[in-house]
């Protein structure tokens, strides 16, 4: 236990005087929250919609002129069918579409209330969403100004988001950089670090030492453990404070979901140095093998639902995936643990799968 | 009955079909300095490496220390400091910490490890560099280091693979001076080399051509029994009829 300690106490040297890497590992995070914090606070002026009215009744134009009004938009008007409001969204030339369904007024009138549908391009969602809010604020705000005249109207706006019906990117890219930065750094950096040790000649002496080779490895681990926990607190704090992020489940779940992944990541890491005995080759493996799976099968950057199924099969079996789903579920939609269980049980499952193989690999004869 | 620290029988370690380590036999008794000589690629440092544990032989046998090496390699490990061939301390350690880990790793107590990197540092006169990192120190003191590193917690036989590759004449000497000193004190010592005038140091010498051990007497014996002046002369007798190339 002592020689544990003699070693994870070298690690931690190793690590603080590595002042690149730990540049790397804590800009990281800032950087790529900063990036997207500011890719999202997009203000929307001047979107192009298209409005679709099939009644053209008074209310309809007083609602249409109001929209005009504001700056927000550069309206279109015409009289188009779903196809062809699909095939605008393609072209990109439009973001959003509000149909009016014939006899608004009538409908209003008679049974006082009716349905304005909004449809917007939700493959910039961000985008989508604001101008979704700005439309069905402009609504209401119609809405209340007839009723205070006298009328008791409910124009109830049926909104859909065209490609991403979840809406997927907001907030979502914050799991995302969780996964992927804790991804990256835990990854890489043990892997690399058990590696060099390879490349240097001194494993071959721990190797020859009493030492137990396991401990080799745990040792190796705990110091990107803590680190990777000093990582993911600075992100959580960077969400909530400079991008204004609110947390709305437990913190403490948040943190102990975070914790199983970043042992998911440093098997990975064992898993590579394994692998490989060169530091460059497990630093490639570590950044294309994991960054891009990461990317891509969480579905943070591309809605995996519009994929093609053989990716959707080949996302349950990507760690990050699963993270991914726990921390959404947890941070943004507040739920609790009866609501993640079964994806923590399998994130568990694969940690121990990847730490057993890991650790079974590990070459202690030459 | 003299014991020995190292019997070898018929040795051998196979890579595929090449015979890295062909039968070799031989012992070593206690407080021996052995040299184990050979051209490049003639599988001392395959065999070293057997005989630290950190491979299995292909067949034959070999026990160090008393202990067996397919059976007893943890006990072996207790038994044994290992320097190999490639430089390996840290380099972004500091001599003291360097030392602390070692020290550490190989169980030696706090209390102890205080006491022996005291007295190691002032016998290798690096007390001011003491805290300096040990990539700033020229090679020969870091070879030195790291031979002193490997018999710091007291070993019973240390191995020693091209412990003065690349190091000054003068070093050198200082180097051999330290080996002795540990010699003195009960360690056995097999150490290898490419140096000829550092076999004559030594008290028993075997050379190994094309991974099997072609002569093994003492310098003096070799000389007489090749009808050689030097033991240089006795080697290159010996490895002319090598096949393998350097690696
Ligand atoms: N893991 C391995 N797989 C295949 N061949 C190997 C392996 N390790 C060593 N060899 C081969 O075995 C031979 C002996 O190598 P070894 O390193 O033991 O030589 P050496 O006597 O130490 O040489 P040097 O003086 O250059 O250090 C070489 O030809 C080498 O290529
Ligand atoms: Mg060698």
């Amino acid at each position: 236990m002592k020689q544990l300690f003699v070693f994870i106490r070298k690690e931690f040297f190793h690590v603080f005087r590595d002042r690149r890497t730990l540049l790397i590992m804590f800009g990281l995070p800032v950087v790529q929250i900063l990036l997207f914090g500011f890719a999202l606070t997009n203000e929307v002026k001047n979107a192009h919609i298209v409005i679709s009215d099939n009644s053209g009744d008074v209310q309809t134009l007083q609602i249409i002129n109001k929209i005009r009004a504001s700056s927000y938009f550069t309206v279109e008007e015409s009289v188009l069918n779903y196809k062809a409001i699909e095939k605008a969204f393609r072209r990109g030339e439009v973001k959003c579409a509000l149909i009016f369904p014939a006899h608004f007024s009538e409908d209003l009138k008679h049974g006082g209330k009716t349905q304005v549908q909004i449809i917007a391009d939700g493959s910039d969602p961000n985008t989508a969403k604001t101008i979704i809010n700005y439309l069905t604020a402009i609504i209401t705000d119609y809405q209340q100004q007839s009723s205070s005249s006298g009328l008791a109207y409910r124009i109830i706006p049926e909104t859909r988001m065209l490609y991403n019906e979840e809406g997927n990117g907001s907030l979502n890219f914050i799991p995302g950089v969780m996964a992927l930065i804790l991804m990256i750094v835990c990854t890489a950096l043990t892997s690399v670090s058990v590696v060099k040790e390879k490349e240097l000649g001194t494993m071959e002496i721990l190797l020859v030492s009493p030492f137990k080779p396991v401990l080799v490895l745990i040792a190796k681990a705990v110091p990107y453990l803590v680190l990777s926990f000093a990582n993911f607190t600075l992100i959580v704090l960077l969400s909530v404070f400079v991008l204004d992020v609110e947390i709305k489940g437990s913190v403490i779940l948040l943190f102990v979901e975070s914790t199983l992944f970043i042992i998911t990541c440093l098997s990975l890491g064992l898993l590579i140095s394994n692998a490989t005995s060169s530091q460059q080759t497990a630093l490639l493996l570590s950044l294309m093998g994991m960054m891009l799976p990461t990317m891509i099968f969480t579905g943070f950057m591309f809605p995996l639902e519009n994929m093609p199924w053989i990716f959707r099969m080949i996302s349950n079996i990507v760690p990050a995936h699963w993270y991914f789903l726990i921390i959404k579920a947890v941070m943004l939609k507040g739920l609790g643990f009866e609501y993640i269980w079964k994806e923590t049980l399998i994130l568990i499952g694969m940690t121990i799968a990847l730490l057993g193989i890991a650790l079974k690999n590990f070459k202690i004869r030459l | 009955m003299e014991e020995k620290a190292i019997i070898c029988k018929e040795l051998t370690k196979q890579f595929g079909d090449f015979y890295a380590v062909n039968k070799i036999s031989f012992e070593v008794s206690k407080g021996e300095i052995f040299g184990f000589l050979g051209a490049n690629g003639a599988g001392k440092t395959t065999a070293m490496r057997i005989l630290c544990g950190l491979s299995y032989p292909s067949s034959g046998t070999a026990s160090v220390a008393g202990f067996d090496v397919y059976r007893q390699q943890e006990s072996i490990k207790k038994n044994i400091g290992y320097m190999s061939q490639k430089f390996s301390l840290y380099e972004n350690l500091t001599v003291l910490e360097n030392i602390e880990f070692f020290g550490g790793v190989y169980g030696v107590s706090r209390k102890e490890i205080k006491e022996r990197s005291n007295d190691l540092l002032e016998t290798l006169g690096l007390q001011k560099e003491s805290r300096k990192m040990v990539g700033e120190l020229p090679l020969g003191w870091k070879q030195k280091l790291a031979f002193s590193v490997a018999i710091f917690h007291r070993p019973k036989i240390v191995f020693l693979d091209e412990p003065t590759g690349g190091v000054d004449p003068v070093t050198r000497r200082q180097f051999w001076d330290m080996i002795y000193e540990a010699a003195a004190s009960g360690i056995t010592v097999f150490v290898t080399t490419h140096y000829m005038d550092e076999a004559e140091y030594c008290n028993r010498i075997s050379v190994m051509v094309d991974g099997r051990v072609e002569a093994l007497d003492t310098p003096a014996n070799l000389k007489h029994q090749f009808s050689a002046d030097t033991i240089d002369e006795v080697f290159y007798q010996l490895a002319r009829g090598a096949k393998r190339s350097a690696d």
